[in-house]
């Protein structure tokens, strides 16, 4: 999962999928990604790039993606930062008159990307998600304190300290409503088991792995 | 007229009493109508109504009865007598429901009604009862031209309803273009998968058929007659002609695929691995028939990927190729995919629309194609080029806007499009002249009929038929087309057609036995009578009949075909001489009518304005506002007419001249996407009324006074909007100054 693989490890990846598929990019995106297999039924008609909240700023709209899956623009879909705009509001998938499960398919590829080291460096989506992951693996619980500030100072301590003066009404209530504690940041509580925790994590990836191919 | 008995009925229900003067009525009906009988009666459609006017008839010897009551168009069943001319003043929908209900509006009210009280008496003064059509006759043989599985399903269900059949196919064996496929696209649940054609079915079928007679290798060298009485020679290649009789005719002649030797830019001629969709059925029944996969054909190589172009040479605006889309050949597509896939679901298919169409049922193949991994991607193909044994197909990406290639085609299949094989367009080749006719080999009927040897043309050389409301329908009676003939369409659309022809031909064959019109005047038994010592010869009605109803003697007299007319009466009013009349319709009835009206003079400050209405759609239209009650002008006085074509300029130079201050005219849209009932009758009148400017300026009045609508069925709200909008322009260029002259 995102992090925790070294960047020659995702080269690696990466070039073991490219020898195994070839020029077979819808074949990859199939066996790999999540609901992969419904890529292939899309029929370009549109309605869920209409129906997205995010529509306009995507680079390239699901039907897009999916088009140059089936082109096989296996650079281009990986690359691509369009995949880290979905908000998970589900709208699509509610109207895909041909019933595609897109959010997935799109956190799927996502998810992908990210394995093989192809996503975008710069991605906000990309960033937090990473940034949670590393929060709520090390001990089994989200610590919003350290997540806050992570987030608030990942451009550095002065941008840190302008983005939480700005979100200081915010930070105050969840205090106030004991949403948040600021001993949090002494390493916060967790999970009883948190190695047991670890562990499950871990299993639950080579798991995944194995299923989708990637263990190697 | 010393037997004309005028019985008129004036009705006091549906408020009729508490609106009109119905004793005033009475009154015009007696002394103006010199009805002999008049009577009214509270609820008119009644029982005790309708026996009131039955007794009548059959005991005072009443032979005209004029109802004034509701529309025409309504109470049908319980005014029907069919031994008696009627006529039907409109004052419920006419009158009563269109003027509103106030003190104000009393007078003009009753002079409307009173004008149609008028009018109805009149015009039945020069009506007739219909005797009966002279040219009956039942044959209950039909003839179908085309062995493939349209004119094998006509064939079929015609017998089944117990009419004979005999088959005429040019070639030497029945199947047609489906004989050729491998396999067709799914006609049942759950269109997944490519089926059996059926064809070998279908001809068992035939042949097993004893009410069907199938002549191979043969083709049509005359026909001639009318419906219930087609005389047709039959040509066999071997030279033998055999003449045999029919009651109607199906011509199911089917398609020839467009000339992909016309597409090189997509690489046909130039590689054998580039085929049409035809050539992939040959080599796929090649491929089934020695058990292996398709292969490649330059080389006998293994197809590795195949692409589809749709659209070639279809869809085309450039002029060069088909402007059209030929509805089957994205299914075929797709069909021809899995013959790919599901023997290898290895080999790439690609599918390249720009938009795919698959109609009926083609959504749940297209997904199966899908499933089953046939690539789809939406492009336009520029170009397909040919080196060695592989093709590079170049095209323009729509969704991703940017040029591309698909290199290493091992073959290509090009969706050409559908040609209908519909003889000669009549438009270009003349027939003819009397007593010289001689058959034509590109023809397919080798009619006889004076207007030309095949069936009238609508667009892209498909056969002429009213696309919206009769799509079987020809315009020559008793000869109805099925399947691509008619337009593009696949194996399930030609089965459901020949259906709907063969059924519709046997309508034919015992509407021509009972002398009876086929629709839209389905029933009528009037026919045109022509007074030929008055014919000057102006072949008008010969060339305008939208139905080629008119031949010609040797002496170039009209020869009119009762069983081929539809009544629409367009040669009624093409005549310059007006010879030409219907027992019950005539120059002679309408005029009666418009002369009926009373005209007020200048100082009474009331124009009227005449309005012609097509009696298929505006006339119920006009009604239909009537039951809405939707307000409009008390100064029209609206004559229903069998088709705009049925009017004969006369009548709006008798209306001018009697001082009507307008005329409306109200048909139906003409043009390539006609809604005219009798197909050109609208268009005919159109191109009349574009002259009626020069005789307007002779009478020293303004154009405007003729004023022509094109209207639908629909336009209930338009049409009050558009005689209101008429009554007001008449209003300001002041009344008409020949009143107090006619
Ligand atoms: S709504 Fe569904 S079928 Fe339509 S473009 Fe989007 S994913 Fe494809
Ligand atoms: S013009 Fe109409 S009425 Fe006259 S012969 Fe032809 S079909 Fe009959
Ligand atoms: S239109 Fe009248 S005058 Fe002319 S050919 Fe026909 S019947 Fe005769």
């Amino acid at each position: 999962m995102p992090g925790d693989a070294g960047m020659g490890d995702m080269a690696d990846l990466n070039e073991r999928a490219l020898a195994k598929y070839r020029n077979d990019f819808l074949r990859e995106v199939e066996e790999r990604v999540d609901e992969g297999h419904w890529v292939k039924m899309c029929m370009q008609c549109g309605v869920c790039a209409g129906s997205c909240p995010f529509g306009p700023h995507w680079e390239h709209s699901p039907p897009k993606i999916f088009l140059m899956i089936r082109a096989g623009k296996r650079e281009a879909v990986l690359t691509s930062d369009s995949m880290w705009m979905c908000t998970s509001c589900y709208n699509c998938v509610v109207r895909c008159p041909r019933k595609l499960p897109i959010t997935t398919i799109m956190h799927g590829l996502a998810t992908y990307a990210q394995r093989l080291g192809l996503a975008p460096k710069v991605q906000p989506t990309r960033d937090f998600s990473i940034i949670f992951w590393e929060n709520f693996t090390r001990t089994g619980r989200a610590n919003e304190m350290r997540l806050m500030l992570r987030l608030w100072f990942k451009e550095g301590f002065a941008a840190g300290v302008k983005k939480a003066l700005s979100m200081r009404d915010l930070g105050l209530a969840m205090l106030r409503t004991k949403r948040m504690s600021p001993l949090e940041i002494l390493g916060g509580h967790g999970v009883k088991d948190v190695k047991g925790f670890q562990a499950m994590i871990r299993k639950a990836k080579e798991i995944e792995d194995r299923r989708r191919g990637l263990s190697g | 007229m010393a037997d004309t008995k005028i019985a008129a009925y004036i009705c006091r229900g549906c408020g009729l009493g508490e609106r009109l003067s119905t004793g005033q009525l009475a009154k015009i009906a007696e002394k103006e109508g010199k009805a002999a009988i008049v009577r009214e009666h509270d609820f008119l459609c009644s029982e005790a109504g309708v026996q009131l006017i039955r007794d009548d008839i059959e005991k005072q010897g009443a032979t005209h009865v004029a109802i004034a009551a509701c529309s025409r168009r309504a109470k049908t069943e319980a005014f029907h007598f069919p031994t008696v001319a009627v006529s039907r003043a409109n004052l419920r929908e006419g009158v009563i429901w269109c003027q509103p209900d106030t003190d104000a509006a009393r007078e003009a009210t009753q002079e409307m009604a009173d004008d149609y009280v008028r009018m109805a008496c009149d015009e039945l003064k020069r009506m007739k009862v219909p005797a009966g059509n002279p040219d009956a006759a039942r044959l209950r043989r039909l003839l179908v031209v085309g062995g493939g599985v349209s004119g094998m399903t006509a064939a079929l269900e015609a017998s089944k309803a117990g009419y004979a059949v005999t088959i005429v196919e040019k070639s030497g064996a029945l199947g047609g273009w489906a004989a050729k496929l491998w396999k067709r696209t799914p006609a049942h649940e759950p269109f997944r998968e490519p089926a059996d054609t059926g064809v070998a079915a279908l001809v068992a079928a035939v042949e097993a058929d004893p009410n069907i007679t199938v002549r191979l290798a043969s083709v049509i060298a005359r026909t001639s007659g009318a419906p219930g009485r087609f005389s047709v020679d039959i040509a066999a290649e071997s030279g033998a002609t055999a003449t045999e009789a029919f009651g109607a005719i199906v011509q199911a002649t089917g398609f020839t695929p467009y000339d992909a030797a016309k597409l090189p830019e997509l690489g046909f001629g130039r590689s054998p691995n580039v085929v049409d969709q035809a050539g992939l059925e040959a080599l796929a029944r090649a491929a089934a028939a020695k058990g292996g996969p398709i292969r490649r054909p330059s080389d006998g190589g293994e197809v590795k990927t195949v692409v589809f172009v749709q659209c070639a040479g279809q869809r085309d605006d450039s002029g060069r190729h088909l402007p059209y889309c030929s509805g089957h050949c994205c299914a075929t597509s797709i069909k021809q995919a899995m013959y790919f896939k599901d023997a290898n679901p290895a080999v790439d298919t690609v599918v390249l629309y720009t938009d795919l169409r698959v109609p009926g049922n083609g959504e749940d193949f297209y997904r199966s194609g899908q499933s089953k991994g046939v690539v789809f991607s939406k492009g336009q193909v520029s170009a397909v080029e040919p080196s060695g044994d592989a093709c590079t197909v170049r095209f323009r990406d729509l969704i991703l806007d940017e040029d591309t290639a698909i290199e290493n085609a091992d073959l290509v299949v090009l969706a050409t499009g559908q040609v209908p094989n519909a003889g000669v367009d009549i438009d270009q080749v003349p027939q003819d002249e009397p007593g010289q006719w001689r058959p034509d080999s590109r023809s397919v009927l080798n009619l006889a009929y004076r207007q030309g040897k095949d069936l009238p043309l609508l667009r892209h050389g498909f056969s002429d038929s009213h696309f919206i409301c009769f799509p079987y329908e020809t315009r020559r009676t008793g000869i109805y087309t099925a399947g691509p003939v008619r337009r593009p369409m696949d194996i399930a659309q030609a089965v459901e057609d020949a259906t709907g022809a063969a059924l519709k031909a046997i309508q034919a064959i015992e509407n021509a036995a009972a002398g009876r019109a086929a629709h839209p005047r389905s029933g009528d038994l009037s026919f045109p009578i022509v007074r030929l010592e008055g014919c000057t010869q102006c072949k008008r009605c010969t060339v305008e009949c939208p139905f080629g109803a008119i031949d010609e003697d040797e002496k170039r007299y009209p020869v009119f075909n009762e069983s081929r007319c539809r009544r629409c009466g367009t040669c009624m009013g093409a005549c310059p001489v007006r010879v030409i009349a219907f027992e019950n319709y005539s120059v002679d009835t309408v005029g009666a009518q418009l002369k009926a009206v009373e005209i007020p003079d200048e100082f009474a400050e009331k124009p009227r304005i005449l309005v012609l209405a097509c009696e298929n759609d505006a006339y119920p239209a006009l009604d239909m506002a009537g039951m809405q009650r939707r307000v409009y002008s008390a100064f029209v006085r609206v004559i229903p007419v069998r088709c705009l074509g049925s009017v004969n300029t006369i009548w709006i130079s008798d209306a001018l001249n009697r001082g009507y201050d307008g005329v409306m005219l109200m048909g139906c849209k003409h043009g390539d996407d006609y809604q005219c009932h009798f197909v050109k009758g609208s268009e005919l009148a159109n191109y009349r009324m574009s002259k009626i400017d020069d005789t307007l300026k002779q009478m020293a009045l303004e154009t405007e006074r003729v004023a022509s609508y094109e209207v639908a069925i629909t336009d209930i709200e338009r049409l009050p909007r558009l005689i209101d909008e008429y009554a007001a322009k008449i209003g300001e260029i002041g009344l008409s100054p020949l009143k107090g002259f006619g």
